[in-house]
């Protein structure tokens, strides 16, 4: 295998964090092409060149018919077989805040590589919806892994990183789904307080800002190679991207950026 | 034979509502308002969002488009069909369903995306429209639900309600016009027949302006057409040609008059003009006055391009579209300088009546201050954020004058390769529009917006008001550089006020240029090709495209939906034509058009001011004194504005709004990296104090100017290298001295610019902000205060060296740098202890240049911990506020802070004197410092602590403040916490 993976950022229109993924990408040695939907719909193919798919943050289509909904569409109809096959192939695929929105409404999470299936419709039992406090917010998260399987997060125990959404809330239609995700190791990562404790109690607007079920900011597939989190890893690849770093010793890289370094890693 | 027309069209409409558990929050908000305006029977409130789909759609179909709309989990819809519904539904109380729609033609965002996707996934969908449905309970009294619909559920300037259910049977707009050219005659007309034209038309032409065009034309022998007046009214509007403070005035002040030929250019830019002289080599200035924005040097790649514009008419009858369109604009300005600014970071400032208010002292007409700063707020996050385009830097300030006129500055900093600064349009070039369609919005936004708002603005000129699409800006934003990447065009330009007439009229100014305006792509037929070149619809971008080049131009285009269109070619005539459906509807010259205008006269005088001292209390408990001042609404936290706002898009944020240990304390600037490969930084701030210039307007604009600097200093910026910005909003300036006070702060600008070396790039002006209305019979003027915005963009070689204001270590020691004069008038002290009188800062040039390079050199030399720059509250806010945001205390003596004269106490705390900062520096670099500072005045006042408390002790050892941060954080916090 190629030790130097090529990844595809897909952006759709609306899409605007593409520029700073792609650059967390490259600085973690990837070979990264920022790529537009209609391209990849018009020859899916392409999708075949790449081990790494991510969705970057935005708002794609103004998300003016709910978060991410018209972009999943559009991958559900327009490259549905692809993604099948590249969710099938040894690959890795990631969606951040937006892309996140997208993985979920596309159903890609929480299903992930074993159990997605293209087509135009599905039953879909989860959501992300409207922050609780029905804002547009935007504040730093600490967090703690709970997915030892996902690729993305090996060796990530803790992590601090920025969000900025309305609509991050994780809602589930029945408790079964939200066990089934415990079960499977699922829930990637949690929002935590100060004493990097969180459990299924949701915390305070300053520790889980959108009030997420179990202070739920990301999840994983079974698998581990897909990952979907609302808050920002590329927005920390720098020490000094951090709010407090005036009064913090550490300078050079930023945490985040071992997100994508452990997805580069992994085709090493 | 006759064939049978296809059966009506079918509408269809979607009801979506929360699902338990999930909680209908509009109905919330709705409920909470209400019982804000007083109406205590409005306990009941659901709402739904309707979305209206017209076409010949079967019941599967429609069910598959209620799956797309709805979210599975906490969501529920009903499906009915409208076109059949009978008039009388018996299962609503018509009394208690309210339906919000916007007006027809209004941007419905949510709307178009659904119908684009609708049509996308095949189905024969021809109109989407979204509703927002409200039902109010039994007890709710009708009085209270109209008072509700007036002032929380529709804005009458662009929506519409209509109580009980719906029943159209149609949302299809536009309709097919004939093609009818019209002539104004002016031919003989008297003069006042000349005005009844420029008054009805909304022209806002004067007389001797109408009399030039009469003349013009009979040189022609004919009269204008309505395209040609209007466009000579556009071109010569205030709003476009900034004719009064690029006019002539006689100015007198003190017995002494002084005559500008053009006052902006003999001053302000004049300043400008002195300094790169004086730099010679190093000038640093790229483009100065004559873009779309300001631009300078940066780095080896980039330059640097700023523009501040306000958007205050829009925003005070429509605060959601208004702040969204003045964004919006003020991003194309910078993408349409040079030939394409990349925008990395948004600056807003907002000016509004106090949001305490009460209701029943708003003047007829006028929105509550609390409204429109919620839908100002709004309109900026909903913009920026959508964009992607972080904003990082603001204010807002509160006074009751701001009452009719409230004022909106949006900003934009962008980056643009070297050697991309210049524009040049050739004639034979194609003109080539893309971007958002073109549709009634905004006609006669130009010209509006240079007349005085009343009371009745809001039924007039309803047509004024719009809503921008970020997206379809983001998308313009993306292809623009994509192909001034590949160098596919040679000029481009933004459509703003005036739309393609401003546009067109400013690119083929040296050139010529003829327009076929049939090939604009609408929005909905029926518009004439008067309101096709007039039209302010948002998104819209003007290119000059050579011939062989627009085949690839278009392409790029096309690969990301970004509509593209040959709207004309660029000539060597210097006549503007314009031709509709190949007829020709305008022919003016553009001489005519840009250097016709005859010169405006206007006088000015300035009065200045008797000094009253103020006069001080007795046993004032400055504790108390300090709370208020914290509290108060210009100085307390906006935290509940910056945390709507993505301030960390774009991965370059380096200073945020908000610092400290818990993300909360107040950033003096911002700082974003727009280069990831470069360690240079740009340093966004901006002064503003309105309170000074009713003592006197000089000290004001330079006081502005010196927070500006200050502010960037604070955090790292080079003082050597800060452009900055003007931006007057000012109230009518036909009056002698309303423009006098704006002539003397020009000339506190120009002042202030040469001492400190520090440049104008570009600016802009709002004149007129005045709002009359009948009170008893009497007529009633609302002028806002002078109202003087500095923006500044300052430049830092290495972010890693950025410096924040949080106190870091306990055992530190804390500096002041700087004089504190006895210098109180128009200070937060006497605002919040409701006094009057005292002197104006001013600013000892020679001391604050030398104070502003030795902070420079501490900083490039990393002796400093914290620094936080000295403005409103003066000494006592700033030590407070850095208290808490480190979460330490403070032990603070005032026995050696250098002054001017003997002060009271009072003065040392709350004077706010310019050019001063607090500093916190390490023990072991307190020599380095003192050495640093020894030509500066400078003294130790003490040191940082672990003691959760503020102390400050005068000279003679008595407390004067002895608070604990978390009572000082509280206090700053609670004020603007809205929820």
């Amino acid at each position: 295998m190629s030790s130097t993976p090529r990844i595809c950022v897909l952006r759709a229109p609306g899409t605007n964090s593409d520029h700073e993924t792609c650059y967390a990408f490259e600085q973690a040695g990837g070979k990264v092409d920022n790529v537009h939907v209609f391209e990849l719909t018009e020859s899916p193919e392409r999708l075949q060149d790449y081990q790494i798919l991510c969705i970057p943050g935005g708002f794609s289509y103004g998300d003016d018919i709910g978060a991410g909904v018209i972009f999943a569409g559009q991958i559900r109809r327009k490259m549905g077989d692809l993604l099948h096959a590249h969710l099938q192939r040894d690959t890795l695929t990631l969606g951040i805040c937006n892309g996140f929105q997208v993985l979920l409404k596309s159903g890609i999470l929480p299903n992930g590589t074993e159990d997605w299936t293209p087509g135009p419709e599905f039953e879909r039992e989860a959501t992300l919806t409207w922050n609780n406090n029905g804002k547009y917010t935007a504040r730093w998260v600490k967090m703690v892994v709970d997915s030892p399987q996902n690729v993305f997060l090996k060796g990530i125990e803790t992590i601090e990183m920025p969000l900025a959404h309305a609509e991050g809330k994780l809602c589930v239609a029945n408790e079964d789904l939200l066990n089934s995700w415990k079960a499977n190791r699922q829930i990637a990562v949690r929002y935590c307080d100060d004493s990097h404790s969180a459990n299924d109690e949701v915390l305070s607007e300053e520790y889980n800002p959108n009030g997420s079920v179990a202070n739920i900011a990301g999840l994983s597939d079974v698998s581990g190679r897909v990952l979907g989190l609302m808050p920002h890893p590329e927005r920390f690849i720098k020490a000094t991207h951090h709010p407090s770093w005036t009064r913090r010793p550490e300078r050079g890289p930023g945490d985040g950026l071992k997100l994508f370094q452990n997805a580069v890693n992994y085709f090493a | 034979m006759f064939v049978q027309k296809s059966s009506a069209v079918m509408l269809w409409e979607i009801e979506i509502t929360a699902q338990q558990p999930y909680v209908d929050r509009e109905a919330n908000r709705v409920v909470s308002e209400s019982g804000g305006l007083g109406c205590s029977t409005i306990t009941q409130v659901a709402s739904a969002r309707v979305f209206l789909v017209e076409g010949e759609l079967d019941l599967a179909q429609v069910d598959s488009i209620r799956r797309l709309l709805t979210d599975p989990v906490t969501e529920q819809a009903t499906i009915k069909r409208l076109d059949l519904e009978s008039s009388t539904d018996s299962s609503e109380s018509e009394q208690a369903q309210v339906n919000v729609l916007f007006k027809p033609g209004m941007t419905d965002n949510v709307a178009y995306s659904t119908r684009r996707e609708l049509q996308e996934r095949g189905l024969p969908v021809t109109d989407v429209a979204t509703c927002r449905r409200y039902w109010f309970d039994a007890s709710a009294e009708n009085s209270e639900i109209q008072r509700t619909i007036a002032k929380t559920l529709a804005n009458d300037a662009i929506e519409r309600v209509i109580r009980g259910p719906l029943q159209l049977k149609t949302i299809a707009i536009g309709h097919d016009v004939p093609f009818e050219l019209k002539t104004v005659k002016l031919a003989g007309l008297s003069d006042e027949e000349l005005m009844t034209i420029s008054r009805e038309n909304l022209l806002s032409l004067s007389l001797v302006e109408m009399h030039t065009i009469q003349d013009y034309f009979a040189k022609l022998n004919r009269d204008p057409t309505d395209i040609e007046l209007e466009t000579v009214a556009q071109t010569w509007s205030e709003h476009c040609s900034h004719k009064t403070l690029a006019g002539r005035i006689r100015y007198t002040e003190g017995g002494q008059t002084r005559q500008f030929e053009n006052m902006l250019k003999e001053t302000i830019f004049a300043a400008t003009v002195q300094i790169r002289k004086q730099l010679g080599e190093n000038d640093w200035c790229v483009s100065v006055f004559k873009d779309n924005a300001g631009i300078v040097t940066f780095n080896d790649k980039y330059d640097a391009c700023f523009k501040v514009e306000t958007h205050n008419r829009p925003s005070a009858l429509e605060p959601y579209g208004g702040a969204n369109t003045g964004i919006g604009g003020v991003i194309r300005d910078c993408l349409g300088t040079g030939l394409g600014g990349r925008p990395v970071a948004n600056t807003d400032v907002f000016c509004f009546a106090p949001p305490e208010t009460p209701h029943s002292e708003l003047p007829p007409g006028v929105l509550h201050p609390k409204t429109i700063a919620r839908g100002v707020i709004s309109g900026v996050r909903d913009y920026g954020n959508r964009m992607g385009i972080p904003t990082v830097n603001g204010a807002v300030y509160f006074d009751d004058r701001y009452i009719g006129n409230p004022l909106v500055f949006c900003g934009n900093v962008a980056v643009i390769p070297k050697g991309k600064s210049e524009k040049v349009v050739s004639p034979g070039e194609y003109i080539v529009a893309i971007g958002g369609r073109t549709g009634l919005d905004g006609i006669h936004g130009a010209t509006f917006s240079s007349a005085v708002l009343t009371d009745k603005s809001e039924e007039t000129s309803g047509g004024a008001v719009q809503i921008g699409n970020a997206i379809t800006e983001k998308m313009v934003a993306d292809v623009v550089l994509k192909a001034r990447d590949r160098n596919l065009f040679s000029a481009i330009t933004d459509c703003g006020a005036g739309g393609f007439s401003s546009a067109i009229g400013e690119m083929g100014e040296e050139t010529g240029a003829e327009v076929w305006l049939d090939r604009a792509p609408l929005k909905y037929s029926g518009l004439s090709y008067m309101e096709i070149w007039i039209s302010e619809a948002q998104e819209r971008m003007v290119l000059s495209v050579p011939k062989e080049k627009w085949e690839e131009f278009e392409q790029v285009c096309a690969s990301e939906g970004v509509e593209a269109v040959i709207l004309g070619l660029f000539t060597d005539t210097k006549q503007l034509v314009l031709k509709y459906q190949d007829q020709l509807v305008g022919n003016v010259a553009m001489a005519f058009l840009h250097d016709g205008r005859p010169p405006i006269i206007r006088d000015a005088t300035y009065t200045p001011k008797e000094s009253t001292a103020v006069s001080l209390p007795e046993g004032i408990d400055l504790n108390q004194t300090l709370l208020k001042t914290l509290g108060a609404p210009n100085v307390c936290s906006k935290e509940w504005i910056i945390r709507q706002y993505d301030h960390e898009v774009q991965g370059g944020s380096v200073v945020k709004p908000l610092v400290g240990v818990k993300h909360d304390g107040p950033s003096d600037a911002a700082v974003v990296q727009p280069d990831f490969d470069s360690p240079k930084g740009l340093v966004i701030s901006n002064g503003m104090n309105p309170h000074y210039g009713e003592i006197d307007p000089y000290w004001m604009a330079i006081s502005a100017v010196d927070e500006a600097i200050r502010n960037c200093v604070a955090v790292g910026a080079d003082p050597q290298k800060i452009a900055i910005l003007d931006n007057f909003c000012w109230g009518n300036t036909d009056r002698p001295e309303t423009l006098g006070a704006l002539v003397r702060s020009a000339l506190g600008c120009q002042q202030a610019a040469l001492e400190f070396g520090t440049p104008f790039v570009s600016g802009k002006d709002s004149l007129h902000n005045e709002f009359t209305y009948e009170k008893d019979g009497e007529t009633q003027v609302v002028s806002i205060p002078y109202s003087l915005l500095i923006s500044a963009l300052g430049q830092i070689d290495e972010i890693e060296h950025c410096v924040t204001m949080d106190l870091k270590s306990v055992e530190n020691r804390v500096a002041i740098v700087g004089t504190t004069r006895n210098e109180l008038g128009g200070s937060h002290f006497n605002l919040v202890e409701n006094l009057s009188g005292g002197e104006v800062p001013i600013v000892d040039f020679a001391e604050a240049r030398k104070i502003f390079a030795a902070i420079y050199t501490a900083h490039n030399q990393q002796l400093i911990r914290s620094c936080h720059d000295l403005s409103e509250g003066g000494l006592a806010v700033a030590a407070a506020e850095m208290a808490f945001a480190g979460e330490l205390g403070l032990d603070l003596s005032l026995e050696n802070i250098p002054y001017s004269s003997d002060l009271e106490d009072i003065a040392l705390l709350f004077a706010e004197s310019n050019s001063r900062f607090l500093i916190e520096v390490t023990p072991e670099n307190v020599g380095q410092i003192e050495t640093l500072f020894k030509e500066v005045p400078f003294a130790w006042l003490g040191e940082v602590t672990d003691s959760s408390e503020v102390s400050i002790r005068n000279a003679s050892g008595d407390v004067l403040i002895n608070q604990n941060i978390a009572d000082l954080k509280s206090a700053w916090q609670k004020t603007l916490a809205w929820g």
